[in-house]
């Protein structure tokens, strides 16, 4: 049954939370025993979990620099997690000093935190919002007062989509994000796929298993469910790839094989 | 200084100390970019470690030497996320193996030197590395569990808002809401919901749900509860009655809701209910009042008429069979003794009336007025509903006492019977019954009739007549023929009556005894003959003005008894022949015998003053009331139109003697009253030979000219005059 907005979601933290899986794979400590164990399970049957997301991380690293490079100062980044070192407004800055950026969670705990390390900040801002309800996103106070969708804006959604389940109609939602953006607006976007991983089907189903768990089934998409997220826009070179052969910056030969699972790319507005 | 003027010195050298570090520096990424988390790429992040090498090798050559300073590059390893310990221990071992190798001089220090050294650095490199991780680690910790609470404490207080919110909703709701577990314990239920069920809260709380079934209850209601607490159903909605604490009936519109935990297992029902009945008293009682006759309290013609429609249309093999009573001379009691009166009396009907029809498929109903109709049912209809009326006639027949008087009061009755078919509708049936009715009323009252088809037709012709009459008027489908009046002496003629037509769309030429008697049924003679008057008197003072040469042409219009009664008859009649400028004398009023027979002062007056103005009166039909010569005198009358009846002994030769001595009979006294006598009928030559020996004075009949338009009498009146 879907929450009405007006019904706030109680807090458990007994209760793993994917931000905080997220940031334990990152090497961080933004997270309890609960998460940890959960991630550990994981990575029974993945060990190379943590690299996936690095080679994720790295790839929305080098298409923020890219959108940058293009003249976009404004980022919307969905599904933000818990931050962490490199994030979009840090990496965006480097290029771009007068960036602005939203970031998006619906993870209470994780825009809480967010919002504590954010304080201050005049460029940038945290909304409570799920993306299963974009008209939330785009009406939100953060995005109203802080971006100006009549120009073109980065819209982010890494390792997101596939925390979205066919029955929340994904495509909907990226498609009416899409939508409220004006044209020149780029989609940073990746997703977990079967493609691209090291072990067979039956051991990553493993590690899928645990996050079923933890109700947040991830949903493995093929290239063609992907491709289909970038309905609406021209993907930039190459196209969509695995995470590091997306415009890497030096040779890929030495990365670890997991950092090949999955898809990831950016498209254009026209 | 030294050290660091050297290390200074030798950038340019492409074989000194700061190619050396670099070298030194990829070593140590390639050993630990891969347990590191940084999103860096290996060359970016080879270029991040370049200066902790050249810290370390600072360190390695200071004159002064401190070991203390790697703890800085511990730290910085875990500022670059290189947070895995296993980062560290690959550090250490980089150190161990390349820090001396790469950037030791042996220039200065001895070899033993360097590499106590390069232990001290290690050991100082781990220590600043578990320093920075365990302040970072938390740190973190720190911050995400304070995060954690503030997201706590703004869910908390959010919930707070909406549960006050929900509170109040729940306890200021107009509605009743309650909440159940799937067992029917009632958990919680709101003030409305109390205050229906009669104000004590616990008399709510203390029931199961199960308990609250009604007799009056809807047979699927408690399946469709069923459904609910199994879990396949999520919600439903009913009408239902509850018993109150009191034992009065609560009606509701009940919706019941299933509430599902987070896993979708049903676990609360919620019911959220509207106090409908009031509502409900009020629609019965509406429906009542809209279907029943307030002063008798028996069911009005819209009840009754549902009822025959579902009966005339059962089918089955089923028949019917309706009385339509009316009241005879029910007007004049209501008349005499005031409506209050007349309301008592028509509530004894009722009563009775009610007695006769107890039988189950009967009912009585009142129409309205003094007309009420009852309803049978059944196979045995057709003889049952002979019976039902034979018992109204005898119910009726024993007097009704109303303030101390009795009153005998008749009725007569209308029977339509028939198959429940649907060959006729409740409309045709009951229409049927109210014609079979009045021909009950005209065979005297106090009997019933059958209905007939032929006589239902006739009378729906001649309804639909009298319907069309006043529009027929409006449209000018009526016109005027008029029948020559032939002086006897000599042939002439002397005037003509003007008779009036109806050219009916349907029906094609009327005469005036297919709508007269309705004309003056309706009223509408009155405006009928003002219009026949003023038509005729027009056409004589047109052959007046055309042949002033011919003599005196004379218009003869009838009057029926509805105009004589009419108090502008004096004044409209001036009126018609101001207007025309006809004078009086040339106008003939027609007036039938029987119209005045018995007439008193009053009635004859307008007569009279019509007669002083030199109007003529003709007595028309005279002979066939029964009114005596001697009678004559006191009227204002100037002619005797004798009937045909009289006449006819006369068309063959010889003519009957007794007609003959009766005409002479007449002719004589009228004359010697100065009365003219006029036959009508002349239908031969040998009658009106006859008829002028005998001394009439004026005839009209075919012999001479059937009735026509007035141009035909123009052209006779001219013949006549050559």
């Amino acid at each position: 049954m879907e929450r009405p907005a007006w019904a706030p979601q109680g807090i458990d933290i007994s209760v793993p939370s994917v931000a905080r899986i997220y940031d334990y794979y990152l090497g961080g400590s933004h997270n309890f025993e609960v998460d940890r164990e959960a991630a550990r399970k994981a990575m029974e049957f993945m060990p190379g979990l943590p690299k996936i997301m690095q080679a994720h991380r790295a790839f929305m690293r080098r298409a923020v620099h890219y959108a940058a490079g293009q003249g976009i100062t404004q980022f919307l980044d969905v599904g933000s997690g818990i931050p962490a070192f490199g994030n979009v407004h840090e990496v965006a800055r480097e290029a771009a000093p007068a960036a602005r950026v939203v970031y998006v969670d619906h993870d209470p705990v994780a825009v809480a935190h967010s919002r504590a390390v954010l304080e201050g900040d005049a460029l940038s801002a945290v909304a409570a919002a799920d993306l299963r309800r974009p008209r939330d996103i785009l009406h939100s106070q953060e995005v109203t007062s802080l971006l100006d969708l009549g120009r073109p804006v980065a819209l982010l959604l890494v390792c997101v989509l596939h925390f979205i389940e066919d029955a929340d109609d994904p495509y909907r939602a990226v498609a009416e994000l899409r939508d409220a953006l004006a044209p020149g607006s780029l989609l940073i976007a990746s997703h977990a796929s079967y493609e691209g991983m090291p072990v067979p089907e039956q051991q990553a189903d493993g590690a899928i298993e645990v996050y079923r768990d933890i109700r947040n089934p991830i949903v493995m998409r093929t290239r063609a469910q992907v491709e289909a997220f970038f309905e609406g826009y021209e993907t930039v070179d190459p196209g969509l790839v695995s995470p590091p052969l997306w415009r890497p910056s030096g040779p890929t030969d030495q990365e670890d094989p997991y950092a090949f699972s999955g898809f990831a790319g950016v498209g254009r507005k026209a | 200084m030294r050290a660091s003027s050297q290390a200074t010195g030798s950038a340019a050298d492409p074989d000194g100390l700061e190619d050396r570090l670099r070298r030194f520096a990829t070593i140590w990424s390639r050993a630990i970019f891969p347990v590191t988390a940084t999103s860096m790429t290996r060359p970016e992040f080879e270029r991040h470690l370049l200066p902790l090498a050249r810290e370390l090798s600072t360190a390695l050559h200071a004159g002064s030497f401190d070991p203390r300073s790697a703890q800085h590059t511990g730290a910085a390893l875990v500022d670059a996320h290189c947070t895995d310990p296993d980062a560290l221990s690959r550090t250490l071992g980089v150190i161990d193996s390349y820090l001396v190798l790469y950037c030791g001089s042996a220039q200065e220090y001895s070899a033993e030197e360097l590499r106590a050294r390069c232990a001290r650095l290690q050991h100082s490199v781990a220590a600043g590395y578990a320093h920075a991780l365990r302040e970072r680690t938390l740190v973190e910790q720190e911050a995400i569990a304070r995060s954690s609470m503030r997201a706590r404490s703004d869910a908390a207080e959010a919930l707070h808002a909406t549960e006050a919110r929900f509170r109040a909703i729940f306890e200021g709701a107009a509605i009743g809401i309650g909440i159940a577990d799937l067992d029917g314990n009632v958990l919680e239920v709101n003030e409305a919901l109390t205050r229906m069920f009669g104000g004590l809260e616990h008399h709510v709380r203390g029931h199961k749900v199960t308990d609250w079934s009604h007799p009056e209850d809807r047979p699927h209601v408690w399946e469709l509860y069923r459904e609910l607490v199994r879990g396949d159903r999520d919600h439903f909605r009913v009408e239902k009655p509850f018993y109150r604490n009191d034992g009065t009936v609560l009606w509701t519109n009940l919706t019941v809701s299933l509430l599902r935990d987070a896993d979708g297992l049903p676990q609360y029902q919620l019911a959220l209910m509207e106090d409908t009945t009031e509502r409900r008293l009020l629609n019965l009682r509406l429906r009542y009042e809209a279907t029943h006759d307030a002063l008798t309290g028996l069911p009005n013609r819209t009840l009754f008429f549902e009822r025959l429609e579902k009966a005339v249309t059962a089918g089955g093999g089923t028949r019917f069979g309706l009385c339509y009573l009316d009241l005879d001379g029910f007007k004049a009691i209501n008349d005499s003794l005031g409506h209050a009166a007349g309301d008592r009396l028509l509530v004894e009907v009722a009563d009775r009336l009610q007695s006769c029809a107890t039988a189950p498929g009967e009912m009585v109903a009142r129409l309205g007025g003094d007309e009420f109709v009852a309803l049978t049912t059944g196979p045995g209809a057709q003889r049952d509903v002979h019976e039902l009326a034979a018992r109204i006639l005898a119910v009726l027949a024993t007097p009704i006492r109303i303030d101390g008087r009795e009153f005998t009061v008749r009725g007569s009755i209308g029977i339509v019977e028939g198959p429940a078919g649907g060959e006729r509708t409740a409309a045709e049936v009951l229409r049927s019954a109210d014609i079979t009715m009045y021909r009950a009323k005209s065979a005297g009252g106090n009997r019933f009739e059958l209905a007939d088809p032929e006589a239902d037709a006739r009378a729906i012709t001649r309804h639909g007549l009298t319907t069309s009459l006043p529009a027929a008027l409006e449209r000018g489908e009526f016109f005027i023929e008029y029948q020559p009046l032939v002086h006897l002496g000599d042939g002439t003629v002397h005037g003509a009556e003007a008779l009036v037509r109806w050219c009916h769309p349907q029906h094609g030429v009327l005469g005036p005894d297919r709508f007269i008697p309705l004309a003056e049924h309706t009223g509408l003679i009155v405006p009928l003959g003002r219009w026949v008057l003023q038509e005729a008197v027009r056409q004589a003072r047109f052959w007046q003005q055309r042949h002033a040469d011919g003599g005196p042409l004379r218009i003869n219009v009838n009057l029926s008894p509805a105009q004589l009664h009419h108090p502008g008859l004096v004044a409209d009649t001036v009126a018609v022949l101001e207007r025309s400028g006809l004078e009086p004398g040339a106008l003939c009023l027609e007036v039938t015998e029987s119209a005045l027979i018995g007439a008193d002062e009053d009635l004859l007056k307008p007569l009279r003053q019509l007669s002083e103005m030199g109007v003529d009166i003709a007595l028309d039909d005279f002979g066939t009331g029964y009114s005596n010569l001697a009678n004559l005198r006191r009227l204002p009358v100037s002619v005797l139109k004798l009937d045909r009846s009289f006449t006819q002994g006369m068309q063959r030769s010889p003519a009957d003697p007794v007609d003959l001595k009766i005409v002479e009979g007449i002719v004589s006294p009228a004359h010697s009253l100065e009365l003219a006598v006029t036959v009508e009928g002349v239908e031969t030559g040998a009658q009106a030979v006859q008829l002028r020996e005998l001394g009439c004075d004026t005839a009209q009949g075919w012999y001479y000219a059937r009735p026509g338009p007035p141009e035909k009498l123009h052209a006779l009146s001219l013949a006549d005059a050559v």
